[in-house]
Order: C-alpha cells, then sequence, then structure tokens
C-alpha cells in the first residue's frame, strides 16, 4: 500500500506516522508537501498532528486552504481513506471533509496524557479490525480538542453511526470524568457519512510498539490497511 | 478605509476563556457581570480608492468562508472612513 502522510509548514507527527507505516508495517510512505497539488498514486492520505500554520486563526483554518487539501477534497470525493490525527482531524473539520469543530479544551488546558478509547462500531475502513469490546489505551495531547456540532449533527452522526470512538474509563463506562477536554458525547473521533474519511483526537501513530508503552494504535492502522487490500482485490477481480 | 470584524463564540458553543474571565472579575470584586464572551478582533486597512459596498461584499464572504467558522462563531462586520 501506498500512504500519503500530509506535511504543513509545523506539522510534528508527521515522521511518527511515516515511521509506523514504513517500519511497523512495512508499507510505502511518502510525505506530501502542502503546496503540491497533486497526491500521486495514493491509496490513503493520512492528516498528520502538528500546529499547522502555527494553528493562526483556528486550528487548521489556514492548513484548509493549501494546494494539497484541495487535492484531498478530490480524492475523499472520489472514495479514497483519509485519516485525520490530531490537528489532523481539525483540519478535516475546518475544511468541512468532517462535521462539526474542535474548540478550546473546557479545562483551557493542554492535555497531554493516556486515555481509554471505546470503539462504538466495527463498520468502518478505520475500526474494522478492532475486536469487539476491545478499549484502546492511547495518548493524547492537545489543547483545543473539545468536539462541537450542533444537536441536529449531533443527531445526524448518531442516526448513521458515525461516531468511531468515544472517551471512556479502564473499564469501557463512558463518563464525564473519563472525558479530557469536554467534548460533546465524550466524541474522540468521527467518519462522515460516507466511512472513507475519519479524523481523532488522540494518536494512534505514538502507540504502535509495546517498547513505545502500548500498540493498540496498530489496530487503527491494521484496519485501514485491511479494508485497502479487500478494496484492491475487489477492485482487481 | 478600515473593516473591523469581531468574532465571537455562538451562544450554544461553550465558551471557558468566557468563563474564567467573569469569575476572575467577580473574585476581583465587579458587580454585576452576568456574562462575558471572549472573541477575536480583526482590523483590515483598505487599500485607498477601494469601493465600500464591493469591500463589503467580498469581506462578508472572506469572513464567512475562512476568518470565522460558522459552526462554532458569529461575527460582524463594519467598514469605516
Amino acid at each position: 500500500m501506498n500512504f500519503a502522510v500530509l506535511q504543513f509548514p509545523a506539522s510534528n507527527c508527521d515522521q511518527d506516522a511515516i515511521h509506523v507505516l514504513r517500519d511497523v508495517f512495512g508499507h510505502d510512505a511518502r510525505y506530501v508537501w502542502h503546496k503540491e497539488s497533486s497526491l500521486g498514486d495514493a491509496d490513503a492520505v493520512i492528516v498528520p498532528g502538528g500546529f499547522s500554520y502555527g494553528d493562526y486563526l483556528r486550528c487548521g483554518a489556514i492548513a484548509r486552504f493549501s494546494p494539497v487539501m484541495q487535492a484531498v477534497k478530490q480524492f475523499a470525493d472520489n472514495g479514497g481513506l483519509v485519516l485525520g490525527i490530531c490537528n489532523g482531524f481539525q483540519v478535516l473539520c475546518e475544511a468541512q471533509l468532517l462535521p462539526g469543530a474542535l474548540i478550546r479544551n473546557r479545562s483551557l488546558q493542554f492535555r497531554c496524557e493516556h486515555i481509554w478509547l471505546k470503539t462504538v462500531t466495527a463498520d468502518s475502513s478505520f475500526t474494522g479490525r478492532i475486536p469487539p469490546g476491545k478499549l484502546l489505551r492511547v495518548p493524547i495531547a492537545h489543547g483545543e480538542g473539545c468536539y462541537f456540532a450542533d444537536e441536529a449533527t449531533l443527531t445526524k452522526l448518531k442516526a448513521n453511526d458515525q461516531i468511531l470512538w468515544q472517551y471512556c474509563d479502564a473499564d469501557g463506562s463512558v463518563t464525564e470524568r473519563a472525558n479530557p477536554n469536554g467534548s460533546l458525547l465524550n466524541i474522540a473521533g468521527i467518519c462522515n457519512e460516507r466511512r472513507n474519511v475519519a479524523g481523532l483526537m488522540p494518536h494512534p501513530e505514538r502507540a504502535c510498539e509495546s517498547l513505545l508503552g502500548c500498540d493498540d494504535g496498530k489496530l487503527v492502522f491494521e484496519s485501514m490497511i485491511h479494508w485497502l487490500e479487500a478494496n484492491r482485490v475487489a477492485k482487481a477481480a | 478605509m478600515k473593516a473591523k470584524i469581531i468574532i465571537t463564540p455562538k451562544k450554544a458553543v461553550l465558551d471557558p476563556q468566557g468563563k474564567t474571565v467573569q469569575n476572575a472579575l467577580e473574585h476581583m470584586g465587579y458587580k454585576g457581570v452576568a456574562g462575558v464572551h471572549v472573541g477575536k478582533y480583526l482590523e483590515i486597512d483598505l487599500a485607498p480608492g477601494t469601493d465600500k459596498s464591493a469591500a463589503q461584499k467580498a469581506l462578508n464572504d472572506a469572513a464567512h468562508k475562512f476568518l470565522s467558522n460558522p459552526v462554532i462563531e458569529d461575527y460582524k462586520l463594519e467598514i469605516v472612513e
């Protein structure tokens, strides 16, 4: 598989994503600079974490208008897989590839810690390989990760099964206490209606090797790779 | 000519900054504060000879598309001589 990992000025999780895809999974992955207007022959796109364009104006607001994001829009419109992590999630919301917005954490604090994630649905190319009931232990590191959307959007997200991950406690209970940033419905990650674009605030790419403390994040990339491989077979057949 | 744009969080959006400032004002003894909303203020210098109504139209578009996020923010645009 061929992954495109976007690079904006001040992206800082791009190398982590490349490392995981190349060295942990053995797939091809390459950087795509924000000024490029083509993604080449990418099978999937990762919009990485960081502080694109210094987070000026709003997180993701300027990145959204970069040439590469026009290519990502086209790629997503054609059904390509796009995963936004942390700042990447913010960029995808600003680009209206995902509904809602990420605002300042309710505590006003930058939260940098490990949290628990409950996978709400296996019906997506990002969660398909996560065993039912398996909780993911992954880190977060953000100041503006509080998911907000109006009532109508939240109702739609629930009705369409678009909520992929919720913050929960170690027992899997979705509680106010387990919510690190004030996100509505404890939302940590969602997908679009078509289910080919997803975003999450936690960092699965930082939790892919037990040497680094945890490898639960692998399940997210494994899900994508499995889906891509199945889809390639389907395409070829 | 200048454009002044004030961006504020929508009423329905949680505004922890505003709440914190409000609490601080109360602690400092300032009475009668019923709410605080923290937003952004942008001042845009317009080139001499710019047509006011054209600028109004263009900046409304920019404010809606880029300078504010309609999901979470409202804005007010004013053009002054």
